[in-house]
């Protein structure tokens, strides 16, 4: 359910374009942010306060990849996969978390407090290779600081 | 002789202002080291067209990788607008691999970027303005917020700005995650909260973009060119450069190097000198092998190209492209098949999938190139990359996601042919050795 803050946010935003369709990405990411994930009842919810079908809020929903449509963990785990963390050996990276974490990339852990995905560069190459979790930026990561990162995420 | 114009001999207008790189540049500080000088001057002294004429004499280029003359750009916006409305977009929707050009200037001096888009607004007569940008870049963000609060209690956001009577409102958009945002018209069908498939061109953007209105799109660092050429002249941003291309621009090295990072540098400046110069050269163990001029999407060079200057034309002349001028050290122990495998799945991966030949061609191209790195390659298969590259080029698909994803894989088959042959697997069947066109229900007929 949205909830009255959120809605508020919404109607907020409308006033920054000039149509109501301008505000679909603004509100799916603001209500995902608490809910975790989109499900069809919070689009037609958000269709109803922007007057956009739920179709047309739906075909944006799955373009973009930072739009979850399944229930994902607490925190996501975005491994930088572009061309530098790939010279810089992303993949060591991604296997010792897969593993420590027990999941592969895509899937969430078992007491949902993980879900583990790909992303374009992070725009961090001077550090990398770099993750990012939630919205906390980490870089020249190794197998043993992403580990120990992990682990002091309650 | 006007009291803002006087002899500069600044040569780094993106950084000067930044002390060893660390802390954020804010207001007050922004404004003693002369910043909103270049404002104030534009909206007391120069008209719009003005502006525009000294950005177009200074020959300004776009520096999201596109490489247009800026000026022009702007005087393509129609003068009288009959719509009512004309928006400028800042396109910070940096996602190109290897590139943290534009975060950069974001976290480090956000109202350098202000200043260029209210100077870039006030030339073109818009009226109101975006900021795009990437979603993950929450730090820009916040710091882009509070510079804008900072800037309209100064009164430089807002109503009748200086009592000048230009208007003007900034708001930031944030994006959720597709590179195909960037290129300029799939970034204008985002904002409008369309799926974000670049639109056909004409019209162009500057006849009807956002919302049908005129609307013209610039990147980052662009944009925050315009404050100092306003400021020191035309002739200044001339000088600054040591060669045809005017002004500077961040360059940068990563990957396998001492120091990877970037600097401002004056365009002219060969990738050897910011290799070896700036970046500390190659970490011990690791021999250049390759390199990439400015992120994943431009031509792979090898290490003969290295005293080759960083400008459009001379990158342009050898196959490749400037790009976004951060480059990418490819070392030794980096199989070329592998690294490419990694570019292509990503641009596979992020193709809108709006025109067939670059939603089905990447696809391709991932496939066969992850046989070649499997040493299962037939023959044939490099024969087919090439036609694929061919099938992607200019001109050939909609927008220029697909000649960018290409050009790398083209240009490392060029240099790289006997890596990509030691992955073929000579004891399985010819398939083809040919293919006309890229769809697949050709394939039976040759």
């Amino acid at each position: 359910m949205i909830n009255d803050k959120e809605k508020k946010f919404i109607l907020k935003e409308l006033n920054k374009y000039e149509n109501s369709d301008a505000v679909i990405v603004e509100s799916l990411k603001f209500v995902q942010k608490r809910l975790g994930w989109i499900s069809l009842d919070t689009m037609s919810e958000i269709s109803k306060i922007i007057s956009v079908p739920v179709s047309k809020i739906e075909s944006i929903a799955t373009f973009y990849n930072q739009i979850f449509r399944k229930p994902v963990g607490k925190n996501i785990i975005k491994y930088c996969d572009g061309v530098v963390c790939y010279i810089n050996g992303y993949k060591k990276i991604k296997n010792a978390i897969s593993k420590h974490l027990n999941i592969n990339t895509g899937c969430t852990t078992k007491d949902n407090k993980f879900t583990l995905i790909p992303i374009c560069c992070l725009g961090n190459c001077d550090n990398s290779p770099t993750i990012m979790i939630n919205e906390n930026l980490f870089s020249n990561i190794t197998v043993k600081s992403a580990i120990n990162i992990l682990e002091s995420i309650k | 002789m006007n009291n803002y114009f006087y002899k500069y001999e600044e040569t780094h207008p993106l950084t000067w202002r930044i002390k060893k790189f660390k802390k954020t540049i804010f207001i007050d500080e922004y404004e003693n080291k002369r910043g909103y000088l270049a404002l104030k001057f534009a909206l007391k002294n120069l008209s719009p067209d003005e502006v525009v004429s000294i950005i177009k004499k200074s020959k300004l280029k776009g520096r999201g990788g596109g490489g247009f003359l800026t000026g022009e750009k702007w005087s393509l916006i129609p003068k009288k607008n009959y719509f009512g409305k004309t928006y400028l977009l800042c396109n910070a929707d940096e996602m190109e691999p290897g590139t943290y050009k534009d975060r950069f200037l974001m976290e480090k001096i956000p109202h350098l970027l202000l200043e260029g888009i209210l100077l870039s607004a006030y030339a073109i007569q818009a009226s109101c303005s975006y900021i795009f940008l990437r979603e993950e870049y929450f730090l820009s963000k916040f710091l882009l917020e509070k510079s804008i609060l900072e800037a309209k209690e100064k009164r430089y956001i807002g109503k009748n700005i200086l009592n000048s009577g230009f208007n003007i409102e900034i708001f930031i958009h944030t994006g959720a995650g597709r590179y195909i945002c960037g290129e300029e018209t799939a970034l204008i069908n985002s904002l409008e909260g369309k799926r974000p498939n670049p639109r056909s061109k004409p019209p162009f953007p500057s006849q009807s973009g956002l919302w049908n209105k005129p609307t013209c799109v610039n990147n980052v660092e662009t944009l925050s060119n315009v404050p100092a050429i306003i400021l020191n002249g035309y002739k200044w941003y001339k000088n600054i450069s040591k060669n045809n291309d005017t002004g500077t621009k961040l360059m940068g090295f990563s990957g396998k190097v001492k120091k990877p990072g970037l600097w401002e540098l004056p365009f002219g400046t060969t990738s050897r000198e910011i290799l070896e110069d700036y970046a500390g050269g190659m970490k011990d163990g690791y021999n250049l092998k390759a390199w990439f001029p400015g992120g994943a999407g431009t031509g792979i060079l090898t290490k003969h190209y290295l005293d080759i200057s960083m400008d459009f034309n001379s990158l342009n002349l050898v196959g490749s492209r400037l790009g976004t001028g951060i480059c990418i050290a490819v070392d030794n122990k980096i199989n070329i098949v592998s690294l490419l495998l990694n570019i292509e799945i990503f641009f596979s991966r992020e193709s809108c999938g709006w025109c067939t030949p670059c939603r089905e061609g990447l696809p391709w191209s991932v496939k066969i190139l992850k046989d070649l790195k499997n040493k299962k390659g037939r023959i044939g298969d490099i024969e087919i990359l090439e036609e694929i590259c061919k099938n992607l080029s200019i001109g050939k698909t909609f927008c220029a996601f697909a000649p960018g994803a290409i050009s790398p894989l083209y240009n490392a088959i060029k240099y790289f042919r006997k890596e990509f042959e030691n992955g073929i697997d000579f004891n399985l069947p010819i398939i083809k050795n040919k293919v006309f066109g890229i769809q697949s229900n050709n394939l039976n007929n040759i």
